[in-house]
């Protein structure tokens, strides 16, 4: 415990450093930035702006990323509660009574309803992620590759079981990550593979920051520009510094979903494939359960605002434990931030908290004090961000557009690549609109090196016998976690049919 | 087209993907089982997730007949007239904007790229237009070129010597 405390007094004044806050600042408005615009969330704006963290040294790049995101999660509740459509696909809970307060004259008291309960989830959550990172960075330097590679099919198999998406679909996103991973030179054998049409350029393979930007800039722009049209009205907002103090009564009327937001957001947020979204529509179910006046849900409650809030918040911590203490990404927007520490040279997983223990710890020094940095950057620039709402489309358009092909060069000088990130967009796009997830893709080109490399070693150490993986205790479990989570659709729908059948 | 027939045709492009897939490590002549003493081969990796690729493409087909998944029963266009302006439109410029940048350098394109969007599709006033046009350049020469060292791509010799002005002078001031 002590030492959980010095290290993390040693955080906090990293955080502090005068390039370190100003990453948070500058972090916690693009991502308030990202977060408001609707069609933009966190992992958009990580994606996009990751090339131009180069700039910086790595710690001082993942507190902006990390302020980010957290600030995305904060800004998608604007758009949320002014326009009625969420700002990101995590603030998607935020509106089911978000909405209906607007529209009652009551936006503000929803915009600071959503503020504390983000503030809340977040200090929950960091507080919750600084007691359980430690031992379980200090449990996972047990792991071997048996290890490694069963705790990827377990992320894998989180996607299948708990993404809710197209079974097939899903599966053939998760494979078409991995073998896209595999592109260029084999690590161990140094053989070329995959090399398309006797392209040269396809050596190098494929940087997962292509495809993350291909399919969450690009792709995104395009599924934005389609479901919007470039036409959104707005709910009109008052807000002056009165109204904001009278508000501030209202926090115990929401202060119970809040709480349940807070922890059920972080351990959901843990879970690989679940991440924010689900953790905020769960939060609010419970929290509708739970209350004592469950209709009034959905017509302008503000716990019904709260309890969405705080999870997704919460959910944005709870993610990066599993990517820092593992290696393995929790959400879409943290398989990027992964991939960023890859490039910046770091080695994630286990080892990270004791090879970089700077990075680690001011990463979450960094994270409290962005909590507190997010909360009043919100509460006082509400207004701005209002007005930030209502620029148009064919302005912000063209210079994503424009980061997203002058990013993916920057990265690797080639305009080859660049091109490849158009055909992504595109193809994830027309993906998209038949309801294939792409997030398992990101994820799965991310982890995909790792993973191979994992199964490799392990086949090689044990001469070819698959039983490897299950005769080691954590491995075995992880599998047979996996084989559970893979089956549960199933055996779902089997129980769904048989309610059907015995009812009928 | 109809979101039903963009699944079939989708489902059959996945197959044939993953099918190609499998044939590019196969012509490659890498190994998909073991290499004796040395372990797993180089193909084994990509060529049975293809062919897991190729059975999840096949699991949709076949859902698609059975019409198990919400899009094989939707008769609704896969791409609506207006979407196919504004997503062709912007397709169609950023294809434009990635060829000028080889041919006439990333500036100039910029200027065209920012010009067409801001003034020509947003229809915006020439205020904002002309800032638009001329921020963006500047404000990614400032930052790709100046903080983050990059050479961005200046296009042909011509267009090349001719920019090469703008660096020599802010070598000559600044450095």
């Amino acid at each position: 415990m002590d030492i959980i405390l010095t290290s993390l007094g040693a955080g906090l004044l990293q955080a502090f450093e005068p390039l370190n806050i100003f990453m948070i600042f500058a972090g916690c408005l693009a991502g308030l930035f990202v977060g408001c615009m609707p069609g933009l969330g966190s992992v958009n704006g990580v994606a996009i702006l990751l090339p131009i963290t180069f700039l910086v040294p790595p710690t001082a790049a993942i507190i902006f990323l990390a302020a980010l995101y957290y600030g995305a999660m904060y800004g998608g509740a604007i758009s949320s509660i002014t326009l009625g459509i969420p700002g990101a696909s995590t603030a998607v809970a935020t509106v089911f009574d978000g909405r209906p307060m607007a529209q009652q004259g009551k936006a503000d008291k929803a915009l600071m309803a959503a503020a504390v309960a983000s503030f809340i989830g977040g200090t929950v959550s960091v507080i919750l992620f600084t007691l359980f990172a430690p031992p379980l960075a200090a449990f996972a330097l047990k792991f071997g590759p048996q290890e490694e590679f069963a705790l990827m099919v377990l992320a894998f198999a989180t996607f299948i079981g708990l993404g809710g998406d197209d079974i097939p679909k899903t599966i053939f996103s998760i494979l078409l990550g991995l073998v896209l991973a595999a592109v260029g030179f084999d690590i161990i054998s140094g053989q070329p593979r995959l090399i398309f049409f006797d392209m040269v350029e396809f050596q190098r393979g494929i940087g997962f920051l292509v495809l993350a930007i291909g399919i969450y800039g690009i792709g995104e722009m395009l599924w934005t520009l389609e479901s919007t049209n470039g036409q959104i009205a707005m709910h009109k907002v008052k807000v002056t510094w009165a109204r904001i103090k009278a508000n501030f009564g209202d926090i115990k009327h929401y202060i119970n979903s809040t709480w349940l937001g807070s922890f059920l957001g972080f351990f959901v947020g843990t879970l690989p494939a679940a991440g924010a979204t689900p953790a905020s529509l769960m939060s609010y179910g419970l929290s509708k359960t739970f209350s004592k006046d469950p209709d009034s849900y959905g017509k302008g409650n503000i716990a019904g605002v709260a309890a969405p809030e705080a999870a997704n918040n919460a959910a944005s911590t709870g993610s990066m434990l599993p990517m820092i203490t593992l290696g393995i990404p929790g959400s879409p927007t943290t398989a990027i931030l992964l991939g960023g520490m890859v490039i910046w040279g770091l080695r994630p997983g286990p080892l990270l908290f004791t090879e970089s223990p700077d990075f680690v710890w001011g990463l979450i020094g960094s994270m409290y004090v962005a909590n507190f940095v997010t909360v009043l950057l919100n509460i006082a620039m509400i207004p701005l961000f209002i007005r930030v709402l209502a620029m148009p489309f064919s302005i912000l358009t063209p210079i994503i557009f424009v980061l997203c092909v002058l990013g993916v060069y920057a990265t690797t000088d080639r305009m080859f690549d660049t091109w490849i990130m158009l055909l992504i967009g595109i193809a994830g796009y027309l993906l998209r609109k038949l309801n294939y997830p792409v997030a398992p893709a990101v994820l799965a080109i991310v982890l995909g090196p790792l993973a191979e490399r994992s199964m490799r070693q392990s086949l090689i150490g044990s001469q070819g016998d698959v039983m490897t993986f299950f005769e080691r205790p954590i491995s075995l479990t992880c599998l047979i976690l996996a084989f559970g989570l893979m089956s549960y659709p199933l055996v779902l729908k089997y129980m769904r049919n048989r309610k059907a059948g015995a009812n009928a | 087209m109809t979101v039903r027939t963009a699944e079939l045709l989708m489902g059959i492009a996945t197959l044939l993907v993953s099918l190609g897939l499998m044939l590019n490590v196969h012509l490659d002549g890498l190994t998909i089982g073991w290499v004796e003493g040395r372990g797993p081969g180089a193909g084994m990796w990509p060529f049975w997730l293809s062919l897991g690729m190729a059975l999840a493409a096949l699991a949709t087909i076949v859902r698609w007949f059975m019409g198990a998944t919400p899009e094989s029963r939707s008769t609704d266009p896969y791409i609506s007239q207006e979407t196919m302006f504004i997503v062709g439109v912007s397709v169609v410029a950023l294809f434009a904007f990635l060829l000028l940048m080889t041919i006439i350098g990333t500036y100039l394109a910029l200027v065209l790229f920012m010009f067409f969007y801001v003034r020509i599709i947003g229809r915006h006033g020439w205020a904002m237009t002309s800032a638009l046009v001329i921020g963006t350049p500047v404000f990614v020469y400032l930052l790709f070129e100046v903080a983050l060292t990059k050479y961005l791509p200046k296009g042909w010799p011509i267009f090349e010597e001719g920019f090469l002005v703008i660096d020599n002078l802010r070598y000559e001031w600044f450095y």
